[in-house]
């Protein structure tokens, strides 16, 4: 058993965490950028120290995920779904209201967002499945009816909140790791035949199904100068705050879009504005350089996984981070509608940080486990 | 647990799909790459400038105006703090939601031209104003919800205020914003929408004098429009102040004589031009038009039937009934159609063909001649005198005197009077003149028309033997930056073609007017200064005979007229009074006038008011 923990230390992956923590830092960087201005006081602690708590917290559900076997946590995964969707329902009969969603539940003092454990349950749950039914020769309908109703339930649920943003996550997860394990070839021109039938119908639903305000922001989207003081407000002055920081940026704290609030959501939704305008292009590269670097050693854990669980777990991971990634980035470059998503591990919040944090510890867990041949 | 340690031969497709899947996440961030290298180094300066716009705001700062004093130094329109609500359409996202939200704290007077005009708004950084003059209650409220407000400030201006209220109300008139038609026209191509210019009287006609030139300064704001730095001002230059000639004690004075009556007085000195007190009744309060966003009132002024906007110094023509036998007499001796001692016969009325032109005096007044027929005003003289000279001697002698023509008095909209001809009938009406019209002419009815300021200037030149000025309200001017005053040229005037002589008698004839017993305006003599004049009444509606007056309501009556001057040796004020419908000269005007001249020349002995 030494032996093991030795080894267990020795191949621990050092480069996961120097890149996380430097991501960590341009965040919270940029949180106390956008609050340097509220004057301090014992009362109100900042932004930035409640982020540096948040990020603590999230470290112990890191090393829980990292160092309990995962296949035992796997094994929760239908109870946790179960619970997930059953808070999803609560959310209706008691959940609060903010900013027009209810996406809260509330027990006693404690808030908590289900459809945070929405995600990991069911990226767990879909990892699960696939692995205890393989698809050798690909996936073809029969084998994607069960999934894929599960994967609606907490989706449809998520999107009446409505909260889109984490409902196209939840259907990110999921094509991420139906891709990977693959579609049988008849199967998949059958479908590609069938969904270009039913696009109009099937776009048709989606956008009378839609909020006003989310057939706004997509409106706004493809035409933001039609109404530039209202619904394309948001993405026009994203623009404007990345544009004109030029290569080297305004330097921190000098950023004239987002401290004199002309950019929304500037801790949150819009940070990576913040970001590039305070450090420009080169912050751009650098913040693109450590997310691909994430996003690569999530993929290699998945390449050195020895077993479907490990492998789905990592796809459906990177998939759920590049997926807030891509949406939240391409939102404030203005390539991709004002979609509400934070910038993983970058974007003031307490629980994206614990969810992003544990799903990390996970991938950790997968790659130390690597070497453990037998039980 | 049935889980699989090995890879097995479906694993190595599955990773590599994996990378498969890395390489369409590291498509798209090469995509986004692209677009952001696009915004940052290839459109930056496009970008910076949005931002710099975003940031930058240049506010103009209104110039102050210059304030307007009597002619002794008091002030007369000065400017006082006022709170003024103001609204930036770029600085809200929802500029409807802010609007209704600030419709429930203030009252805004019309509200949906407001949020038309404000939602229609070209230049989202442009300021507009909500509401003018807040209470106290109404900026701590506003104060209160800035937060829900953005983009809506409270500015503290200065405001216009007459500190008389409407007193002089028409010769100092009022400020308001710029019309849309005065924008589109040249001399108002550099003021922007919300400027506030001169629209009537002294505070239009002088406007380039007092309003100064507004300055601008560059701030930086943030997103709700507050004010954070200042970047760089431009002071603007103040407007001159200026002095007028009226004198506020006589202007006091002419005022409350007028009193409810509708009409006119005008006070001015012989000697130079200068209008020593305008009156004009109904009149308006220039505050309530200077505060501007209440367009209801100015609308209210417009619609009103007594016409308070009309100044009837030089908007109003009247017919000068009785006192245009100045004009007659000066035409008879001048044009030596009748000696002064020729005398005839007045009956009471004069025939002429199957017409019988009547005289106010039914009886008539005897043996007239011309001295005798200014004194007692005998109608039946001037038919004769008239009917002998014709239409075109009376009016070459009119246009002498200044009238028929606008008297060049700097205000807007002066209007010209009415003196007719055979040439002016002809080419207006496309008639011939008949003969029978010139016996109306004669005692100012008929066609002829003349404001009182007209008349104001036709007795100066009386008085001071010959020189017609042009009537004048702006004595001297003061640089706010300089502090140096600069004195109006004072204008030479024009001499009149009329002889001394002829105006002599004609003065004696007015003198005796006021002195002699029989004379029209005997009942308003003063023990304290003796002054000259004629009374005119002024028909309205042609009486047909056996018409009883009395039955008729207030709209019929004649308008009372007095022209004069004081003292009768060497004058020095003119005093022309017009009461609309107020019946005879002599009963109606003259008191009027006569408390204005005593109340100028000898302000110490007269009875406290």
């Amino acid at each position: 058993m030494p032996l093991i923990q030795q080894r267990r230390f020795d191949i621990f992956d050092w480069s996961c965490f120097v890149v996380t923590f430097m991501i960590f830092g341009i965040g919270l960087l940029t949180i106390y950028s956008v609050t340097s201005a509220v004057p301090f006081s014992l009362v109100q602690m900042p932004l930035y120290l409640k982020q540096v708590f948040w990020i603590f917290l999230g470290l112990i559900v890191f090393i829980f995920f990292a160092t309990v076997d995962y296949h035992e946590i796997a094994r929760f995964a239908y109870p946790l779904y179960i619970v997930a969707v059953i808070l999803l329902i609560l959310v209706f009969a008691t959940g609060r209201t903010i900013q027009g969603a209810q996406r809260w539940v509330t027990f006693g003092t404690f808030s908590f967002q289900p459809s945070e454990l929405a995600k990991v349950s069911t990226l767990l749950l879909l990892a699960k499945y696939f692995s205890d039914h393989p698809a050798n020769q690909g996936l073809n309908i029969q084998k994607l009816f069960a999934p894929a109703g599960l994967l609606l339930i907490p989706t449809l649920l998520v999107l009446k909140q409505p909260d889109l943003g984490t409902a196209l996550a939840l259907l990110f997860i999921f094509f991420s790791i139906v891709f990977v394990i693959g579609l049988r070839s008849k199967f998949l021109i059958y479908l590609s035949l069938l969904s270009l039938m039913l696009v109009p119908f099937i776009g048709q639903i989606l956008w009378s199904g839609l909020k006003e305000y989310q057939k706004d922001r997509i409106l706004t989207f493809l035409n933001p100068a039609a109404d530039p003081m209202g619904s394309g407000w948001h993405l026009i002055q994203s623009k404007i705050a990345i544009g004109s920081a030029g290569f080297w940026g305004k330097g921190i704290v000098g950023g004239t879009q987002s401290q004199l609030k002309f950019l929304p959501e500037r801790a949150t939704d819009f940070i990576f504005a913040v970001f590039s305008e305070e450090w420009g292009f080169r912050g751009v590269v650098i913040l693109f350089i450590l997310f691909t670097f994430l996003f690569w050693w999530g993929i290699d854990v998945a390449n050195k996984s020895k077993d479907l669980l490990g492998i789905l777990i990592a796809v459906g991971t990177v998939g759920l981070l590049s997926y807030y990634f891509l949406v939240n980035v391409g939102m404030a470059l203005g390539v991709l509608p004002v979609v509400g998503v934070p910038l993983p591990f970058v974007s003031y919040g307490g629980s994206a940080m614990i969810t992003n944090l544990g799903l990390l510890g996970l991938l950790l867990n997968i790659k130390l486990k690597r070497f453990v041949l037998f039980h | 647990m049935k889980a699989r340690y090995f890879p097995a031969e479906e694993t190595q497709e599955i990773q590599t799909r994996a990378y498969w899947f890395f390489g369409f996440i590291a498509t798209v961030l090469i995509v986004y790459l692209a677009r952001a290298y696009d915004l940052q180094i290839n459109q930056k300066s496009y970008f910076e400038g949005l931002a710099e716009s975003n940031r930058m705001r240049v506010v103009p700062i209104p110039a102050s105006r210059g304030i307007i004093f009597d002619r002794h130094g008091i002030p007369l329109v000065n400017n006082i703090p006022s709170f003024n609500l103001y609204a930036v359409h770029g600085d809200m996202q929802d500029p409807e939601k802010v609007l209704t939200r600030l419709a429930g704290l203030v009252s805004i007077d019309a509200l949906p031209r407001l949020r038309k005009e404000f939602l229609d708004k070209k230049d989202p950084y442009g300021t507009i104003k909500i509401k003018e003059n807040l209470s106290l209650a109404e900026i701590a409220k506003v104060e209160g919800h800035s937060l829900d407000l953005p983009g809506v400030q409270i500015t503290a201006e200065l405001r216009r205020n007459a500190a008389y209220g409407p007193l002089a109300a028409h010769s100092v008139g009022y400020v308001g914003e710029v019309s849309k038609e005065q924008l589109a026209s040249e001399r108002y191509q550099n003021f922007r929408q919300g400027d506030r210019v001169g629209q009537f009287g002294i505070e239009q006609a002088y406007d380039t004098l007092i309003r100064g030139v507004p300055g601008q300064k560059w701030i930086e704001v943030n997103v709700v429009g507050q004010e954070l730095n200042l970047l760089r001002i431009n002071k603007p230059v103040e407007g001159d102040d200026i002095f007028l000639t009226l004198d506020l004690d006589l202007q006091k004075v002419a005022e409350e004589a007028l009193g409810e009556e509708a009409g006119s007085i005008v006070a001015i000195d012989p000697t130079n031009g200068e209008i020593l007190a305008l009156v004009s009744h109904p009149a308006f309060n220039p505050n309530d038009l200077s505060e501007g966003t209440s367009a209801g009132t100015l609308l209210s002024l417009l619609n009103d039937k007594g016409r308070p906007l009309m100044n009837r110094a030089i908007h109003a023509q009247y017919p000068p009934g009785s006192t245009f036998k100045i004009i007659m007499s000066a035409a008879l001796l001048e044009s030596k159609d009748a000696l002064p001692s020729n005398s005839i016969n007045c009956h009471g009325f004069f025939q002429f063909g199957n017409r019988a032109f009547r005289d106010w005096k039914k009886g008539g007044h005897g043996s007239v001649d011309l001295h005798r027929a200014i004194v007692e005003s005998c109608d039946v003289y001037f038919y004769q005198m008239g009917n002998r000279m014709g239409v075109d001697t009376i009016a070459k002698f009119a246009n002498f005197l200044g009238l028929g023509k606008p008297t060049g008095i700097p205000l807007a909209s002066e209007k010209s009077g009415l003196i007719p001809s055979t040439v002016w009938k002809q080419k207006v009406l496309k008639e011939p003149w008949y003969p029978g019209e010139t016996l109306s002419v004669s005692i100012g009815q008929g066609y002829v028309l003349v404001t009182p300021l007209q008349m104001a200037a036709m007795i100066s030149a009386v008085a001071n033997d010959g020189i017609l000025y042009t009537p004048r309200l702006l004595l001297k001017s003061k640089s706010r930056q300089t502090g140096e005053y600069q004195a109006v040229p004072v204008a030479t005037g024009a001499k009149v073609p009329i002889s001394k002589e002829t105006l002599g008698i004609i003065k004696s004839a007015l003198a005796d007017v006021v002195a002699t017993p029989h004379g029209t305006a005997y009942g308003s003599r003063s023990a304290l200064i003796p002054f000259a004049g004629k009374t005119g009444t002024a028909q309205v509606v042609v009486m047909k005979k056996g018409e009883v007056k009395k039955a008729l309501s207030k709209e019929v009556n004649d308008h009372a007229w007095f022209v004069s001057y004081a003292p009768v040796d060497n004058p020095k004020i003119a005093v022309v009074v017009l009461v609309e419908h107020g019946g005879h000269g002599g009963s109606a005007a003259a008191p009027l006038a006569k408390r204005v001249i005593e109340a100028y020349l000898a302000p110490s002995k007269q009875p406290s008011l």
